[in-house]
């Protein structure tokens, strides 16, 4: 049987707020499976045109897949979110890079023909499951020497990447950080984030959290606007005595959920559509898990070579900020400078946070509304590191590219 | 502190244990720079199955809520303020312990008031107020939410009435003045009245929203979220509210009347909460709502005063509460699993109850008879009735394949009962034919089996004498139609043991029935008192009454029929069958009237016929009576049948028959469908002094279904 790959596109995404995992956060008391449920049905509002029963695939990433995370969560939240039942889901775990892997997972299952039209995303709700729970590493990694023993811990990876890269000092991250709050809160400003936001109401009944009751957010709740070197001096460094990483120049532990349809250009066009991105190619590589903050740098590589593009082809670049100093290393890798323009244009995951497998897709909505506004760029990417040792990296074209290809 | 504080300070020092209702105030902005808005939750702090209710410690915690979105309206710091409820509960109104332990009409007065102030101060506020009804809503729940400007309703509510005149109340914080001002009396009178009297009718979220209640209805999945954007866009004039004009003319005139229709037709006049309701819902036609209010608060507490109240609130616990942990049932831990059951007999009746086991276990049910057609004919019976539910659309195509190959027939029962763990008979009414019938059920069963039995009127433990094991027989009696009347009497004959008791109320529970534990006693409960009473009313007529005063004298009850209609539907045979029995048992107080044999005798199925339109006597009935010269006037008669059925009930409590009074009532209202204002009928006695003419004292403690000493 003779087949064509399909072009693939980016039709919308959006996100609930992020919250501070804890016993204070907004969604201390919000169930994970029905954060990501409302971002479905926000998802679907949004896109009266994407006729419900022809969803093809519901794709949930979740890193801890167990209680309200667990059930295969692709499924349970397709149908708690009200599509038919004829509508089937999955669930996918690459840690970090949940939701981007949702993400390209189905848009292979598209290029191929599987598919017309899915939903991906993904959710984390780090209080209800903070990171290791339930885990039961294989105790050969370690008699082996398999892996370092840092490597389950990602702040010590971050620390072992400052010692690879000594010029990227602590004084380098803390500034990186610094301006990654202000052009969040600048992002905040000219309304540049609120429009892919998800309103969710939040019981609570503790007390000591703040005012009780039903509230609703609608807004990010780790942002800490007006953040300054000399707040971030000060702070501690918990992952190793007179280290580099702080709670300031890295994401912190975050409650959230994403979610995206992506579908053929076809399709998307055929039912009017939004298309906002359209892939070009992705690519995973794996890294010595006790370093892997570096595995952004050969998942790009990878990418780049398999679209047949340099780096100086793209022209904005989504990267999530699990921490500063493996941003500070793929810039470094690529010559860029730390403040270059076309890098994180509206701030990132120490200012946003970083609910680990529902970042990706808030890479690739960001991307997209700054593709929407700068039709001179036509390629961009997304990138991520992902624990034990990975990256992972999709570059996309801008659809609404305006100069000559 | 203001004069409402006073009053609800007052009022819960009368009501220690409520359960009290916190009202959350919480602010947060709303989407699309729409402005800071506070939200009011009402929290009991319990999970769903505790639903939410107001007390007057709640009132005034919402009291103090509203003192402080009142402060930030007056600050100009909200732009508008919104109510909700827990998950799946918005509120489910006054809480009724609380009513019950008032003793004065003041006291009442200031219940009514209390609320009232209260919820009046939402509408008074100086920026628009917001109820999202997300879960169950009742009674003051939905009235709190009818002070608001407006309301969205979630789609996914079970549940949501004004059930105030099903109890005997009125919706007396607002909802009788309020509710035709919005959505026009006819309506208004549906939801009121209507609904309340057939059956406590709940309304579904989308009901509410077509009914005009809700300006806007979102699904449950994100209801919350839903409403505060629709929220945001009302406040920022994006969406206008239209509702419809209300007809003030005649078609108001038309709806009250209608209301007061449908309340005769129901109370028949017997118990006073739905006329008072609906001289409220007459007068909120000229829109003064202060003066709704004011006849509300009357309402309220003439009502709270009343004995119907009283009763119906005793009633309503004895179905909710009791009904559900019947007095004097052993441990269920004894209970033995049951996995199949046998049915002896095919008949009708056996049919109705190897559909209800096979509906409510879902094991398997054999049907045994005499002969193969009459076997076939049983299957056919349940095979067709599980046809008709498919149609109807109460079970989908898997559950009926389920169920019609889980029902078989068999000849033989030794082949049927081999393994069945539970048989049921309902074979003719002869204390032969049954026995004979349970040996040979005995030498094919297993051991641990359970035999019931469907009996009406034989002795469970005669029935049981001349088994090996005896101690395995209960009594089952089921009211018709079984699928209708919640009522089984669960019988303990003098030899049944514990574990087989234990399995039959196992059993009730699954059957979703209301089980009451009866003495082996002539007739049970329900047809003695009713056999009683309906001889009492063949004895006047006998004696000289005629039919029609007889008939009247009984309808200031508020019965569900009248006697002799009751007897059609009965059967004059059966009702014969039953009196002779009881007759026999005690032939000083039951008589067997010779107007009725005859009547019998000469094969009619019943007293009226209905040309008219209307019950009339049928001239043949007519033309069999023979009656004597004493002529009784209503009241003579209903004191000479009310007589008899108190001196009845006292001998039964004496003997035993069931523990308390309040099983006797608790029958009456699931097997006979007494009326609530009556709390069946011991109530009703003991206020009417009937009691303590008859028995020298009344049947029920003071307080248990009356005003509190």
């Amino acid at each position: 049987m003779p087949r064509t790959v399909r072009d693939v596109v980016f039709v919308d995404g959006v996100r609930t707020p992020f919250g501070k995992a804890g016993p204070k956060g907004i969604y201390h008391e919000t169930r994970a499976d029905d954060l990501v449920v409302k971002a479905i049905r926000e998802l679907l509002r949004r896109n009266p045109g994407l006729d419900p029963k022809k969803v093809d695939e519901v794709a949930i990433a979740a890193t801890t897949q167990i209680g309200d995370q667990g059930l295969t969560i692709g499924r349970t939240a397709g149908i708690l979110a009200g599509l038919p039942q004829s509508v089937p889901g999955y669930s996918i775990d690459r840690m970090c890079a949940g939701a981007l892997t949702a993400v390209t997972t189905t848009a292979g299952s598209i290029a191929f023909g599987a598919y017309d039209a899915v939903i991906a995303g993904g959710v984390e709700h780090m209080g209800r499951h903070p990171m290791g729970e339930g885990v039961d590493p294989n105790p050969r990694f370690v008699s082996e020497k398999l892996v370092d023993e840092s490597a389950l811990f990602m702040g010590m990876t971050a620390e072992n990447l400052h010692d690879r890269y000594p010029h990227i000092t602590k004084q380098r991250a803390d500034e990186y950080a610094v301006r990654s709050q202000e052009k969040a809160a600048k992002a905040y400003a000219n309304g540049k984030i609120q429009a892919d936001l998800v309103p969710i109401s939040v019981r609570r009944t503790n007390e000591e959290a703040g005012e009780t009751g039903w509230g609703l957010v609608t807004a990010d709740e780790p942002m800490r606007p007006g953040t300054t070197l000399e707040n971030l001096a000060g702070l501690k460094t918990p992952f190793r005595v007179h280290g580099r990483v702080t709670a300031g120049n890295a994401a912190g532990l975050n409650d959230g959920a994403t979610a995206s349809i992506i579908a053929s250009e076809d399709f998307a066009r055929e039912n009017n559509l939004p298309v906002k991105m359209r892939l070009v190619s992705y690519a995973f590589a794996g890294v010595e898990p006790e370093v892997m903050g570096y595995g952004p740098i050969p998942a790009t590589e990878k990418a780049l070579a398999k679209a047949g593009l340099s780096i100086e082809d793209i022209n904005l670049f989504e990267i999530n900020e699990a921490f500063a100093v493996q941003v500070l290393a793929f810039l470094d890798h690529y010559g860029i400078a730390d403040d270059d323009a076309r890098v994180n244009q509206y701030g990132g995951a120490i200012a946003y946070g970083h609910p680990l497998a529902s970042s990706g897709v808030r890479l690739m909505t960001q991307l997209a509304r700054q593709f929407e506004e700068q039709p001179h760029v036509r390629y961009g990417l997304t990138t991520m590191c992902v624990g034990f040792g990975m990256g992972a990296t999709v570059i996309w074209e801008n659809p609404n590219f305006e100069g000559e290809k | 502190m203001s004069t409402t504080a006073e009053l609800l300070k007052g009022a819960a020092e009368l009501f220690p244990d409520e359960v009290v209702t916190q009202a959350h105030v919480r602010h947060f902005d709303l989407p699309f720079g729409a402005g800071r808005f506070a939200l009011i939750t009402l929290d009991n702090g319990l999970d769903h199955t505790k639903p939410t209710t107001f007390g007057p410690q709640s009132l005034a915690n919402l009291d103090a809520a509203i003192d402080q979105v009142e402060r930030d309206s007056a600050a100009g710091e909200i732009v508008g303020v919104g109510i909700t409820g827990k998950p799946f509960i918005f509120a489910v109104g006054a809480d009724l312990k609380g009513v019950e332990l008032l003793k004065k009409h003041d006291d009442a007065l200031a219940i009514g008031k209390g609320g009232h102030e209260v919820f009046k101060r939402l509408a008074a506020l100086a920026v628009p107020t917001f109820a999202y009804y997300n879960g169950a809503a009742m009674g003051g729940g939905v009235e709190v939410g009818l002070h608001c400007k407006y309301r969205t309703v979630s789609k996914a509510i079970p549940a949501f009435s004004l059930p105030e005149v099903f109890l005997g109340l009125v919706p007396g914080w607002g909802g009788c003045a309020l509710l035709p001002n919005l959505i026009g009396a006819d309506k208004a009178v549906s939801v009121i009245i209507e609904n309340s009297l057939n059956q406590n009718k709940q309304l579904k979220g989308q009901q509410v929203y077509d009914l005009g209640i809700a300006d806007a209805i979102f699904e449950g999945a994100d209801f919350l979220e839903q409403s505060l954007l629709w929220t945001a866009s009302v406040l920022k004039g994006e969406i206008v509210v239209d509702r419809p004009v209300i007809d003030r003319g005649e078609a108001w005139d038309q709806a009250v009347a209608k209301g007061r229709f449908i309340a005769d037709s129901k109370v028949h006049g017997a118990a006073p909460a739905a006329y008072r309701a609906l001289d409220i819902i007459a007068r909120a036609k000229n829109g003064d709502l202060q003066q709704g209010y004011d006849a509300e608060d009357v309402a309220l507490a003439d009502l709270i005063m009343g004995g119907e109240l009283r009763a119906g609130i005793y009633a309503f616990n004895l179905v909710q509460k009791r009904g559900k942990r019947p007095a004097g049932a052993p441990d269920k831990n004894l209970a033995r699993p049951v996995t199949k059951v046998g049915v002896v007999g095919a008949g009708l009746m056996a049919s109705q109850l190897a559909l209800l086991f096979l509906r409510r276990l879902e094991v398997p049910v054999v049907l045994t008879d005499i002969d193969q057609e009459r076997v076939d004919k049983g299957v056919g019976y349940v095979h067709a009735e599980i046809d008709k539910l498919l149609g109807k659309g109460r079970i989908n195509q898997d559950k009926a394949n389920r169920l019609k190959a889980l029902v078989t027939g068999v000849l033989d029962k030794a082949e049927g009962f081999s393994d069945a763990d539970f048989v049921i008979e309902a074979v003719f009414e002869e204390i032969g034919v049954k026995q004979q019938v349970f040996a040979e059920v005995e030498a094919v069963a297993p051991a641990h089996a359970i035999f019931a039995t469907n009996t009406s009127s034989l002795s469970v433990s005669e029935m049981a004498s001349k088994l090996k094991n005896p101690e395995r027989v209960v009594g089952f009696h089921f009211f018709n139609p079984v699928a209708v009347l919640p009522l089984l009497e669960i019988v303990r004959g003098e030899q049944t043991d514990d574990a087989s008791l234990a399995t039959a109320f196992a059993v009730a529970k699954k059957l979703k029935k209301t089980a009451v534990l009866v003495k082996d006693a002539p007739a049970f409960v329900v047809n003695r008192i009713l056999t009683r009473f309906m001889g009492e009313i063949q004895n006047v007529i006998d004696e000289g009454t005629p039919v029609d005063v007889a008939e009247k004298a009984v309808e200031p009850l508020g019965l569900p029929m009248s006697p002799l209609v009751l007897l059609e539907l009965v059967g004059p045979a059966i009702g014969l069958h039953v009196s002779e029995t009881l007759n026999k048992a005690f032939p000083d107080r039951f008589t067997v009237s010779p107007n009725l044999k005859s009547v019998v005798e000469a094969g009619k199925r019943g007293f009226y016929v209905y040309d008219s339109g209307k019950p009339e006597l049928d001239p043949e009935v007519a033309a069999l009576l023979k009656q004597g010269d004493s002529v009784l006037t209503e009241d003579q008669v209903r004191a000479r049948v009310l007589d008899a059925v108190a001196q009845e009930i006292g001998i039964m409590l004496d003997e035993g028959v069931v523990a308390e009074a309040q099983d006797i009532d608790l029958c009456l209202i699931t097997g006979a469908g007494w009326p609530f204002h009556l709390g069946g009928i011991t109530p009703y006695l003991d206020r009417e002094g009937v009691s303590e003419r008859v028995n020298g004292k009344k049947f029920l403690e003071p307080g248990v279904a009356s005003v509190p000493a």
